[in-house]
């Protein structure tokens, strides 16, 4: 039996759907079957930064409204196995969705994989309510803005409303310098006040976008910090304990010695 | 009635202040009515002379409102009689209840968060955060045992004694009755231990050391306040 995890941030492009392909492309790294899920009807963008854009056929619309079956709609990754698809719609109505669907879809799916990441609408409309309603936990993304923090916050009030475990957060863009010198809110500010505990924090990485737009998400590279952060978050999921990164840049001969036997941080 | 009573449902003395009516509380209320009628046929003071103030007391009687409206009248009409006030010893169990809970403190233990709302009757006692965006509502004090950074209202209901006090204070907003302010324009740290309340010299909300409170609030308790204040 699966695990479905929501992904949600309540405040638009703060990084759900790269978190979303990241966690699930790290867990599929670590050979579990997982299956994301786009419910942002409308503006999907999962297909995009999986670079699955042209292999859809049926979206979620059409499983809801029985015009296909659902494994029919299940992309199957170009590189795993174990790692599916399903897409949005692009086209339909937001309506199209409804709460008892996406329970259905997420019971069946829970089956054949072990775990189930959704990918929420930004706002908390129906789509979130949707997103949310057949997710076991959920993940919080927020960025070390005070807008994005706000807006986590009020996402959290309405997820302890729901019977799901208490949400977990991840940081994500956070730029050392800014935080170093007291410009942007730093991460213990945020965890104090949203009071939640924090899975992972992701570095602002110019690899995150590069790798978006040739859709192969950045948890694929070996080395670049965002990827090692996103993989951190995966083990977390797992139950593992991983210190989280630090802010430091290692510099001198520390960090050459390091280099030199291998050992990433 | 052909029997000659032997006790008056109603006796007025006169006091300095006016005149005190002791109603039976044992007798129908019809029975009053008409026995104060008849007293005050007898007793009507004089159009020019001045007004006099009349206490009644109404002992373990309950008085409706229509019951108020008639007794009122008939005191009051063609007379110079004005009602003081209206004493009784009982009140209704919803009113005494409500009363009760409007001196109660409540205590809840979780986060306000941005949007939520917290509302209660009585004084609140809080022990976790109100986050920006979050908001907590009560008729009387609100004491928080954590972090204020969205908006407090004390003393909804128009309570200005009312106080707000926090472990660490850096609101949005204080609202005490009417009264509101604002956090400065610039980002400014918040403060320990401290408390707001309206200061009547100068008119406004001032936030001032817990410590203040000893003199300024001399009861913080709600009843207390309620006994004293009406």
């Amino acid at each position: 039996m699966g695990e479905a995890i929501v992904i949600t941030s309540g405040k638009g492009g703060v990084g759900k759907t790269t978190t979303t392909a990241n966690i699930g492309t790290a867990l599929a790294l670590m050979d579990k079957k997982v299956c994301l899920i786009d419910t942002d009807i409308g503006l999907r963008n999962l297909d995009v930064i999986m670079g699955l854009e042209n292999r859809i056929i049926y979206d979620i619309v059409d499983v809801i409204n029985g015009r296909c079956k659902l494994k029919q709609a299940l992309i199957k990754d170009k590189r795993f196995d174990y790692l599916s698809l399903l897409p949005a719609a692009q086209t339909s109505d937001k309506s199209a969705v409804t709460t008892e669907g996406m329970l259905e879809i997420i019971k069946e799916l829970k089956t054949e994989y072990d775990y189930i990441i959704i990918d929420c609408p930004a706002g908390i409309e129906q789509g979130f309510q949707n997103a949310v309603a057949g997710a076991d936990r959920a993940i919080v993304v927020t960025t070390p803005e005070k807008s994005s923090v706000r807006d986590a916050d009020r996402i959290i009030g309405l997820l302890e409303k729901k019977e799901i475990e208490p949400p977990t957060l991840v940081i994500n863009r956070i730029r050392k310098h800014m935080m170093k010198n007291g410009d942007m809110l730093d991460i213990d500010e945020i965890v104090q006040v949203l009071s939640i505990d924090l899975i992972g924090i992701v570095l602002d990485d110019d690899e995150v976008i590069k790798a978006s737009n040739y859709g192969e998400p950045v948890a694929f590279q070996p080395n670049s910090k965002a990827s090692i952060a996103y993989r951190n978050i995966a083990r977390r999921i797992l139950g593992e304990s991983v210190p989280l990164q630090s802010l430091e840049d290692e510099t001198g001969m520390f960090k050459k010695v390091k280099k030199f036997f291998g050992i990433r941080s | 009635m052909q029997d000659t009573k032997t006790k008056q449902y109603v006796t007025i003395k006169g006091t300095r202040d006016g005149l005190t009516l002791f109603i039976d509380d044992r007798c129908s209320f019809e029975d009053v009515c008409r026995e104060l009628q008849e007293k005050l046929s007898i007793n009507l003071p004089q159009k020019d002379e001045q007004e006099v103030s009349v206490t009644i007391k109404l002992g373990n009687r309950y008085l409706y409102e229509d019951q108020m409206e008639e007794l009122e009248k008939i005191i009051t009409n063609e007379s110079q009689f004005i009602i003081q006030s209206l004493e009784s010893n009982v009140i209704l169990r919803s009113d005494a209840l409500a009363m009760l809970e409007d001196t109660e403190i409540k205590i809840e233990n979780r986060i306000v968060r941005s949007g939520q709302v917290l509302e209660v009757k009585g004084d609140l006692l809080l022990i976790g955060d109100v986050n920006p965006g979050g908001k907590v509502i009560s008729t009387g004090n609100i004491y928080i045992m954590g972090s204020l950074h969205g908006i407090a209202h004390a003393g909804v209901k128009g309570d200005k004694n009312a106080i707000i006090t926090a472990s660490y204070m850096n609101p949005s907003q204080l609202r005490i009755a009417d009264y509101i302010s604002r956090a400065p324009d610039y980002e400014s740290d918040g403060v320990y231990m401290e408390c707001g309340l309206v200061d009547v010299e100068k008119d406004k909300i001032i936030i001032d050391r817990l410590q203040v409170l000893a003199h300024k609030r001399k009861s913080i308790r709600a009843f207390e306040r309620r006994i004293t204040n009406g």
